[in-house]
């Protein structure tokens, strides 16, 4: 009887690969590490932390006028959007009433803030899918004209620092509006020229429907908002589930994908730069002149209480806490960041797919890390 | 001396010149010493001729592109941004070339060296007139298969050396999806094999001049396959998965830095641009165009057909997601492969029915390339058809809320009301 040969057994082991922090799609300086099993994901870790500045620390230490820039560097793509969630949550504390025409134009820098956050978060999207830069350049270009028009208003593109406790900045100068028209004009063409070279396109349909699923309950258990909720069909827009400034004066609808993957994502946010424009295309014809910032003295001392304000800001809900013991500074500053809410969701999405759909789900998450850091 | 004048001075033929040399040389020397010469002008004409394209190439893709993204492209060295190349290539020169720690360095510096031979090897058996060829080849088809076949192997070594796990799975990716694509470029090119009766590439382009008839037009199928198939081994969008930048950074070439970056890059253009000129050769009649090359050089004429299909593939990468690489394998193995086969049998009934039957050729011919038209039409539109599952059928727009404000019953209420359920 011969002995038996010693088994020859190939050894085979996952790979654990680092995407980031430094990576070309990692949306700014987050980490991800994917445990392979060939191309296959088995578990995904994400490593968060390397773009904390300790803002919701520092903002303790200045006034509450003084905070609101540092709104604008928490998500850096809606600064719109977060300047308005603050300064909600202080005027809520405060019990200060804003002008009804500071009220139009909060809403219209808002939605022009969605537009120009939406482009950017579908072309990068798209990009991630690898088409190579050409949906993101279309969409830049549609972004831009939108910094154009906050450049015209107050100065700045990305971090505009223009929403006021009590009211706007200043009153925009009267081309903004004639701008705004303009470029309402000229949005649906450019959105259907946009829609036809990607939505219908067979390979960017099949990279993506089916890939990053994720439930309605699932959605809802992982407490996820904005987009990435939508996209799993949940009809949940806080603009019209619990209207904020002149939200429950405007007409709009809401999307809401069919199956709660990347695709329905992609195009829940194209519908809502559609909803967009038609939302400002009524704010544009109802704007009321008279005064457009409340007297609020400079160092504001709110009664001690405590205050949450939420906005539908472009990533999903983004709520400012902000906690008051009678002084010029806020006791406590949290913010409600959609990004890092929306992340947790990542594994879920990701764990059983391939290494390109872990990395595409992540851009249809589209997420800050300026709002995930903080 | 006037005979020599006329053949040099004969544009369309550039080929004059080489001749007229080693019949010089073979009027006094050995015949070793004039074959020798005759292939160095043939190897010395390749390399004058790719350089410059090369650097001409990288400026027209890079503006092509940037036309295509709404953007200028370079225009700022030089006229139109035409010398970017040239202070491209003086910059990577420049920079310092790192290895890393635990990279192979042997098996590191080889790659980039060795990945420039296939990319010119293919130039030498391109007949870019009847008699400017620099081998006739009667296994040209062959030696070409086998000439690309060696890609992989650079590309693998460079991915290996790097001891970079990114490095790696491009070298993997490019691993499996050339192999596959192989299958179905030589079926295509089996295809042109049989019509044609030859395997030397200028035996092809003869048998279309001799048959009026681009292949193009009677082997469609082939052409798509041979054009998918090619553009799957180049690594370019939407199969560029080996470098899939949003996913593995750079894949095989991850670690290289300067200059050895920039031949890859360069080799990758050149691979491209040699792909058309085969493409144009195979299938587009290279360098005859019913009669016209009597009187343009037919070198011109190939310049054009390839640029034409150049700018397909520059058209293609601008616009065109990436597949996954599983979807990329089913591509090929369920759809190209089986349509290569198809179209084989049906190359060869026509073949046989040519041969065996005395039909008048000028109508046989037309009425093949009507019927071939037919087939590739059905086979492409069922594909597409079945392609993608049910899901990819699901509609291309969201569900409108309508009002509707809510958590899950909500959602499960939309669903329902729009036809999908849970």
């Amino acid at each position: 009887m011969c002995p038996e040969s010693p088994p020859t057994s190939t050894r085979s082991e996952p790979v654990v690969v680092n995407l980031g922090p430094q990576h070309p799609s990692t949306h700014g300086v987050f980490r991800l590490k994917v445990t392979l099993d060939g191309e296959v994901v088995q578990d995904a870790d994400m490593i968060i932390g390397y773009l904390h500045r300790s803002m919701e620390k520092l903002a303790e230490e200045r006034t509450f006028t003084q905070n609101i820039p540092f709104t604008d560097r928490i998500d850096y793509l809606a600064a719109m959007s977060n300047n308005l969630a603050y300064c909600l949550a202080v005027e809520k504390l405060a019990d200060i009433q804003v002008p009804p025409r500071a009220q139009w134009f909060r809403v219209l820098f808002a939605e022009l803030q969605r537009i120009a956050s939406h482009s950017l978060a579908n072309g990068t999207f798209v990009n991630d899918c690898g088409a190579w830069q050409t949906p993101l350049m279309y969409m830049f270009r549609e972004r831009e004209k939108v910094l154009d028009m906050f450049e015209m208003t107050c100065g700045a593109r990305l971090t505009t620092n223009y929403m006021r406790i009590g009211g706007v900045a200043f009153d925009p100068p009267p081309e903004l509006l004639p701008a705004v028209r303009a470029f309402l004009d000229e949005m649906p063409d450019r959105i259907a020229e946009y829609a036809s070279l990607t939505v219908d396109n067979e390979i960017l349909v099949v990279r993506s429907r089916g890939v990053g699923v994720i439930s309605a309950e699932a959605a809802i258990n992982a407490s996820l908002s904005g987009p990435v909720l939508r996209g799993s069909g949940v009809p949940w827009d806080l603009r019209k589930a619990d209207p904020y400034c002149v939200y429950d004066q405007l007409d709009f609808d809401v999307p809401v994908g069919r199956n709660g993957d990347c695709y329905d994502r992609f195009i829940v946010r194209l519908e809502e730069v559609r909803q967009s424009v038609h939302i400002l295309k009524q704010v544009v014809d109802n704007i009321p002149g008279g005064p457009w910032l409340t007297d609020v003295p400079l160092h504001l001392r709110p009664p001690e209480a405590e205050a949450y304000a939420r906005v539908e800001s472009p990533r999903g809900e983004l709520g400012f806490y902000v906690v008051s013991d009678g002084g010029p500074t806020p006791l406590r500053f949290h913010c409600r960041a959609p990004s890092l809410i929306n992340l947790t969701a990542l594994k879920q999405m990701s764990v059983g797919g391939t290494l390109a759909d872990a990395i595409v789900t992540l851009g249809s998450i589209d997420i800050v890390v300026g709002e995930i850091d903080r | 001396m006037t005979a020599l004048l006329a053949a040099w001075y004969d544009l369309r033929d550039l080929s004059g010149i080489s001749r007229e040399i080693t019949e010089w040389v073979q009027g006094w020397g050995p015949e070793w010493l004039a074959s020798a010469l005759s292939g160095l002008i043939g190897s010395l004409a390749i390399l004058a001729v790719v350089g410059p394209t090369l650097l001409l190439l990288i400026w027209v893709e890079r503006k092509l592109i940037a036309r295509i993204q709404v953007r200028y492209g370079p225009n700022r060295v030089g006229p139109r941004g035409l010398f970017q190349p040239v202070a491209d290539a003086i910059k990577l020169i420049l920079k310092e070339e790192l290895v890393p720690r635990a990279a192979d360095k042997w098996l590191f510096f080889l790659p980039p060296v060795l990945v420039f031979i296939p990319a010119l090897l293919v130039w030498g058996v391109l007949p870019f007139g009847p008699n400017m060829q620099v081998a006739d080849l009667n296994v040209g088809v062959l030696y070409l298969l086998a000439i690309s076949g060696t890609n992989v192997l650079v590309i693998f070594i460079a991915g290996w050396a790097s001891n970079n796990k990114y490095a790696l799975f491009g070298a993997m990716r490019v691993i499996a999806m050339t192999i596959s694509y192989e299958v179905p470029v030589v079926l295509s090119l089996l295809a042109v094999v049989f019509f044609t009766g030859s395997m030397s590439l200028n035996g092809i382009v003869q048998w279309q001049q001799q048959e009026d008839l681009i292949l193009l037009l009677l082997l469609p199928l082939a052409a798509l396959t041979f054009f998918i198939g090619g553009t799957a081994e180049l690594n370019r969008t939407p199969m560029d998965i080996a470098e899939a930048e949003s996913e593995i950074v750079a894949g095989y070439h991850t670690e290289y830095s300067g200059m050895r970056f920039g031949l890859f890059y360069a080799v990758e253009l050149l691979n491209a641009f040699a792909l058309s000129a085969l493409m144009a050769t195979f299938f587009l009649g290279g360098w005859w165009l019913w009669g016209l090359e009597e009187w343009v050089p037919s070198w011109l004429i190939l310049l054009a057909k390839t640029s034409m299909v150049y700018f397909v593939l520059i058209w293609l990468r601008g616009t065109l997601p990436r597949l996954r690489i599983d979807q990329l394998m089913s591509f090929c193995w369920k759809f190209l492969v089986p349509a290569g086969l198809l179209f084989i049998v049906v190359a060869a009934v026509e073949r046989t029915v040519l041969l065996e039957t005395d039909w008048d050729r000028t109508v046989a011919l037309p009425v093949m390339a009507v019927i071939n038209a037919a087939i590739t039409l059905a086979v492409v539109v069922l594909y597409a058809r079945t392609a993608g599952g049910p899901l990819a059928r699901l509609p291309h727009a969201p569900i409108m809320a309508r009002g509707r404000v809510g958590g899950l019953r909500a959602a499960r209420e939309l669903a329902e009301a729009a036809g999908g359920g849970d």
